[in-house]
């Protein structure tokens, strides 16, 4: 897997791209929850915990938007990786 | 599987430890919840003696505060639940939570504390993917608790006290660390940090930062640049240097996913790390008997966080009239006062400020809601 000197990986557990990113945005993506849903950006292991402020920071960069009209995206449960199996009734 | 309790407070670093011992002393049932392994939150890592007042500790190691802290939940007869995660929490204040692996259990609190700290900022460039490059926070943990050297020798991003206290504690531990890149034209934390790593002749470059990491398999070496007032890189200014590890201590982000969930308002307050849940001076966040407290509230230190802590469980005593009144208001000026005198100074002052703002935002919205006051 290339590094992408010019084209790094912004989410990691995705492996998705800055260019990817730039990508959505310019068809209108205008923040996180936006970019999460074309791209699933933000969508793995870790909810975005690493990569939501570096999209946040492109989305800024792009359109020229400042960072406190940016929200996270949007938190749904599951908030910690946890087996699906662990939800299921007792028999 | 259901639990009952008065008081809900999950994370037992500093803050929710704090939290803890002061509404279990007084008689609520309480439980604090964590996910690791052992509670403690960061102290545990911290090797390095605090500074301030002896009242809060200063020249006690962070351990050593989390050992006393610890012993003091225990007598209070505060129900510690370590290895659990909540993974959900309702306006209702119904937390779903899977202990050690187990079915998916649900407690069910009249007050609920958010202590969850804070997770550590990322930075990217090319090459940030690599192993070996690690938040500065990670190579701690690797260190200090689980006693693996992270790396041989090392490039500090960030020259504030994480940065900087990281990276003494790299060499300690016997890591050569060949510099502290810092992007601003000033270093970030306390002086005698500082100084403590230029003694031992680690160089802090100003004005520099990161442009690239290279590596085949794990990182080789980091390429570093001046930055121009703008924090450009300027061209021509590139060096490289061999390293193997690469941390990255470039600020904190409050971890308040289960307040989104919960339905808090939010300001953005980036001195104190991004989005953060309105409070109000006793940490009640807008919505009632929800409160937050420690670095979840906005990032600041230790010491704060166990004021905040304190200041939390007193408003959630008081409204389930465990203490009166009069006792809430006496304990909260107290701890009022410690505040104050720890957001004091060069440090401290811009945090009172930003504090302020977030009591009256608190204020804004609650009066918006109408019926508050």
């Amino acid at each position: 897997m290339s590094l992408g000197k010019n084209n790094p990986i912004v989410c990691r557990c995705e492996e998705i791209r800055e260019r990817d990113i730039i990508r959505v945005i310019k068809a209108g993506a205008r923040d996180p929850d936006a970019v999460k849903r074309m791209l699933g950006a933000g969508m793995g292991l870790c909810q975005g915990k690493t990569c939501g402020s570096l999209i946040a920071k492109i989305i800024a960069r792009e359109t020229g938007r400042s960072l406190s009209e940016l929200l996270p995206a949007k938190v749904r449960p599951p908030v910690r990786p946890i087996k699906i199996a662990r939800l299921k009734k007792p028999n | 599987m259901e639990k009952k309790a008065n008081v809900l407070v999950i994370g037992a670093g500093p803050a929710g430890l704090c939290a803890g011992i002061e509404t279990g002393k007084s008689g609520a049932k309480v439980i604090v919840i964590d996910e690791n392994t052992r509670p403690g939150g960061q102290l545990f890592k911290q090797i390095h003696r605090f500074f301030g007042s002896e009242q809060h500790h200063a020249g006690v190691r962070g351990f050593e505060i989390g050992e006393m802290l610890l012993h003091k939940c225990k007598e209070a007869g505060v129900e510690m639940m370590l290895s659990s995660v909540v993974w959900g929490l309702s306006p209702e204040f119904r937390a779903g939570v899977v202990r050690e692996g187990k079915r998916s259990m649900t407690i069910t609190a009249d007050k609920v504390i958010l202590a969850t700290g804070a997770s550590e900022n990322s930075l990217m460039f090319p090459g940030w993917t690599l192993p070996g490059v690690m938040g500065a926070g990670a190579a701690q943990t690797m260190m200090n608790i689980h006693r693996v050297l992270p790396g041989k020798r090392a490039l500090m991003i960030g020259s504030g006290n994480v940065g900087l206290i990281v990276s003494y504690q790299l060499l300690q531990a016997g890591c050569e660390v060949k510099a502290v890149v810092e992007i601003l034209p000033r270093v970030g934390g306390y002086k005698v940090h500082a100084n403590k790593i230029a003694r031992l002749g680690v160089d802090i470059l100003i004005s520099h930062t990161v442009l690239e990491v290279r590596g085949r398999e794990r990182v080789e070496e980091a390429i570093v640049g001046r930055g121009d007032r703008n924090l450009r890189p300027i061209p021509g200014t590139e060096r490289t240097i061999s390293v193997d590890l690469v941390c990255l201590a470039v600020g904190l982000t409050p971890l308040s996913e289960l307040a989104w969930l919960a339905g808090c308002k939010f300001g953005y307050f980036p001195l104190l790390g991004g989005f953060v849940p309105l409070h109000n001076r006793g940490m009640e966040t807008t919505v009632s008997g929800m409160y937050i407290a420690g670095d979840a509230s906005g990032i600041e230190e230790a010491s704060t966080a166990m004021e905040e802590g304190r200041l939390a469980g007193v408003g959630a005593l008081e409204s389930l009239a465990f203490i009166s009144a009069a006792e809430a208001d006496s304990r909260r000026k107290e701890i009022e006062q410690n505040l104050l005198m720890l957001r004091k100074g060069p440090y401290g002052d811009f945090r009172h400020k930003e504090k302020e703002k977030i009591y009256s935002e608190w204020k804004k919205v609650k009066e918006k809601a109408g019926g508050y006051h």
